[in-house]
């Protein structure tokens, strides 16, 4: 059981009467000569590393090595707390969860590439927002990341998900991608709307540059992480509408790997363009002395 | 692995911040360790592109430190590793070389030097996502992940020599899956690299040095 493109995954779906989680599942168990109880024991693993990083630093916010970060989800956790939040519970958590990962991440703590470390925030912010609003059982958010891990592969297959190479829309881009079919289908959409909010979030982040201040995974990454929450949690709800997205996830993924080669070097991670060249960042990071 | 695992969307399980900087750097330093007789005494860092550039603030010194010293990408003591390394008695030196620029952009030279006073120069390459690549080891070229299982004689290069380890690793039933001769020039010094899938069986170093030929043989389990 193996596919090469989202359009053979769509049809294995059908064949098999399941959801892209289970079909993923399947692969995994295939490919590695394993049994899906290993496979979801590791899952497990993942995913507790997961929610202890996207929790803790809401008690015990950490610096960041570089500096430029620290402290921002207990910032956002606070004023929700405050009742003065206007995003609404799911995504107000979701960016809460997302930003905590990149702190945890930028202080030498443990994650979850996902699928890279500077993009780690986005499946896990989304996926345990979820979790906490609508009662979702582990064992079922296992599945979301099943869903997820999907995606991640075709992107990781079929175009790119390292920022040197395709820019953030890459990672940011793919990550958000990932979360927002894996919340498709843990609230219930079919195999074809999970795929149409994945397109829909690469079209909606096309182009976004790789620009980190001072080369380090903190400064921007970390509000990218949050703003690709949102980009995940709006596709998914045109999805689970029943709005079609014109554009299949396999031309959507080449559109993008297409445009990140466009993208010029120095907006591709060498922190010679975009915020990290603005006067702001220079002064605060000092790096070229 | 030679399919892209679910594991490699959602991972590695790593300390941040940089999968390539900081989880690729403690992969090959933690590969470098295998391949000497403990303990270290000494490891000297050469980095080279943007390890050199950013090692600090990616925590690549920590990294690579905390590989020598044996945690894996994962372990929370590598934040911890220049105090560790101090109490283990490991010295250490991290140098930049930004001058030498034909290399791969992320790239470290890690010269080791154990209690016994054998000396190794290892040099790695992270490639993005966690992975990488041996590719030097005592400057002869070489090329090995660290994925498979590795059986790495260090050898002359005289005939009979690759029949032999081949041989053994028959007798013990392991399958090769792949297998490189890299040598420093003919009838000289000779690396073999053979990986294979699963865990290699015990003893194996012992009857490759069986043939007066194997002056070395390193073991790397996955």
């Amino acid at each position: 059981m193996d596919f090469r493109t989202a359009k053979e995954l769509l049809t294995l779906c059908y064949q098999e009467g399941q959801p892209i989680s289970q079909i993923m599942l399947r692969r995994e168990c295939a490919l590695a000569e394993t049994t899906p109880d290993t496979v979801k024991r590791r899952m497990s693993k993942a995913l507790e590393i997961m929610r202890a990083s996207a929790t803790t630093p809401l008690e015990s916010p950490g610096r960041s090595m570089g500096g430029l970060i620290g402290g921002e989800a207990r910032h956002l956790a606070a004023h929700a707390a405050k009742k003065k939040g206007i995003c609404g519970p799911v995504l107000q958590k979701a960016v809460t969860y997302a930003m905590a990962v990149l702190e945890v991440n930028a202080s030498m703590g443990l994650i979850v590439a996902a699928p890279t470390a500077g993009s780690s925030g986005v499946v896990p912010g989304l996926l345990l927002a979820l979790q906490e609003h609508y009662h979702i059982s582990n064992e079922r958010l296992l599945d979301g990341l099943f869903n997820a891990g999907a995606i991640g592969y075709l992107a990781m297959r079929n175009a790119t998900v390292a920022g040197a190479v395709g820019g953030c829309q890459a990672e940011v881009g793919v990550a958000a991608a990932m979360a927002a079919s894996a919340a498709v289908e843990l609230m219930g959409g079919s195999p074809e709307s999970c795929l149409d909010a994945a397109s829909t979030v690469l079209m909606n982040m096309l182009g976004l540059v790789c620009d980190p201040v001072g080369g380090l995974v903190e400064y921007p990454c970390q509000g990218r992480n949050a703003a690709g929450v949102a980009n995940a949690l709006v596709a998914a709800e045109l999805a689970l509408s029943g709005i079609r997205q014109l554009i299949p996830f396999d031309e959507m993924l080449s559109a993008m790997y297409q445009v990140g080669r466009h993208i010029p070097a120095e907006l591709r991670e060498t922190a010679l363009g975009g915020c990290a060249t603005t006067p702001s960042a220079c002064e605060r990071c000092g790096c070229c002395g | 692995m030679s399919f892209i695992s679910v594991f490699d969307v959602l991972g590695p399980n790593m300390i941040g911040p940089s999968s390539s900087h900081t989880a690729g750097a403690a992969v090959i330093a933690f590969l470098a360790h295998k391949l000497m007789a403990p303990p270290l005494t000494r490891a000297d860092f050469t980095l080279y592109g943007s390890f050199a550039k950013t090692y600090h603030g990616h925590g690549t010194d920590r990294a690579l430190l905390g590989g020598v010293l044996g945690f894996s990408p994962d372990d929370l003591c590598i934040r911890e590793s220049f105090r560790i390394a101090g109490e283990r008695g490991l010295a250490f030196t991290f140098t930049p070389n930004e001058t030498e620029t034909d290399v791969h952009p992320n790239t470290v030279d890690i010269r080791m030097e154990n209690a016994a006073g054998q000396v190794m120069t290892v040099r790695g390459e992270s490639l993005g996502g966690g992975k990488v690549r041996i590719v030097r080891i005592n400057g002869v070229h070489v090329d090995f992940t660290g994925e498979y299982a590795a059986v790495i004689a260090i050898h002359q290069d005289k005939p009979g020599v690759v029949a032999h380890i081949t041989k053994v690793l028959s007798d013990r039933g392991v399958n090769i899956a792949f297998m490189r001769l890299f040598r420093e020039g003919k009838g000289d010094i000779a690396y073999s690299i053979l990986e294979s899938d699963g865990v290699l069986p015990d003893g194996i170093p012992e009857q490759l040095r069986t043939n007066p030929h194997i002056h070395d043989v390193m073991i790397v389990q996955p």
